[in-house]
């Protein structure tokens, strides 16, 4: 297959780093869009680079959420006790 | 006593409105975390951030009544809870010019892993292969949440409530007031940080193992 914009203006892995997060995201320009996913159809390393960031992405969805304090929720239910009668 | 639920907002908002404390115990539960990393990016000190929070939970209790969903309550909860963390922030003289993307402009990866022609050096290390308990285990995830906390602000905001709490760009942009493009680099810096931390980190364990 003929890939003519890997001829002339070929992304090298370095500015391929910068271009994944928003690859990820689907936001890049289409032809852009492209041109990343040719890349990483022929390269030997980008891909395990991808998936480090899914993996992180993935990772930091898995964080637990900070709890309110209990004397916090204790001071707001107190107000809002007051507030309902 | 009502555990989480999956109830709405919408819902939440319309049982608060007629004096429901577990709609209310509910709404603080799912958002308490997300305002204080919201409240942090203008304050100087967690605690502060903990004082501009509960403060806004107290102006919803006093304005809710007359909340008439014009906009989501997502986005008119953390209106309430910007405005009241800019004033203080200013109060603590700490004007962080909230849109910019600071001084982090370094690139992704550090640039020593590429050759003169922009290639990798040696391939970044496939994590499939690492075992998931070592990958997603308790001890990784605190190390991925102590890096988050070391991020510059606006950054650490934006991963955090794009992919811990999973909001939509536009709700990130909408809730902090920044653009699109903005919102894309801060997120895509963000995560690069956070890779490359993981990274070493892993590095280190593969090699104690």
């Amino acid at each position: 297959m003929r890939l003519p914009f890997l001829r002339d203006k070929k992304i090298m892995c370095q500015q391929m780093v910068e271009l994944l997060s928003d690859f990820i995201e689907g936001t890049l320009p289409n032809k852009t869009h492209k041109r990343v996913a040719a890349h990483l159809a022929m390269c030997a390393a980008c891909p395990a680079y991808v998936e480090q960031l899914r993996a992180t992405i993935a990772l930091t969805g898995r964080l637990r959420e900070e709890d309110i304090e209990p004397h916090m929720m204790d001071e707001l239910l107190d107000v809002f006790r007051t507030w309902e009668t | 006593m009502t555990g989480p639920t999956d109830s709405t907002d919408e819902e939440l908002v319309r049982r608060l409105q007629s004096r429901d404390e577990a709609a209310f115990r509910e709404l603080v539960r799912r958002y308490q975390s997300p305002l204080i990393a919201v409240a942090r990016a203008h304050v100087s000190t967690r605690a502060s951030a903990e004082e501009v929070v509960q403060e806004t939970w107290l102006g919803v209790i006093k304005g809710i009544d007359r909340f008439e969903g014009r906009s989501s309550f997502k986005t008119w909860l953390f209106r309430i809870a910007s405005n009241r963390a800019k004033t203080l922030g200013v109060k603590e003289r700490r004007s962080v010019p909230f849109s910019s993307l600071g001084d982090d402009d370094g690139p992704a990866v550090d640039p020593e892993r590429f050759d003169n022609m922009g290639m990798w050096r040696s391939a970044p290390a496939e994590w499939g292969s690492t075992p998931l308990d070592v990958l997603a285990g308790s001890e990784t995830l605190a190390f991925v949440d102590e890096t988050l906390r070391q991020l510059p602000e606006t950054q650490r905001m934006v991963v955090i409530l794009r992919d811990r709490q999973g909001w939509t760009s536009t709700e990130v942009c909408d809730t902090l007031e920044i653009t699109e493009a903005n919102q894309r680099v801060l997120l895509h810096r963000g995560r690069a940080r956070v890779r490359a931390a993981l990274e070493r980190h892993l590095e280190r364990e593969g090699a104690g193992a």
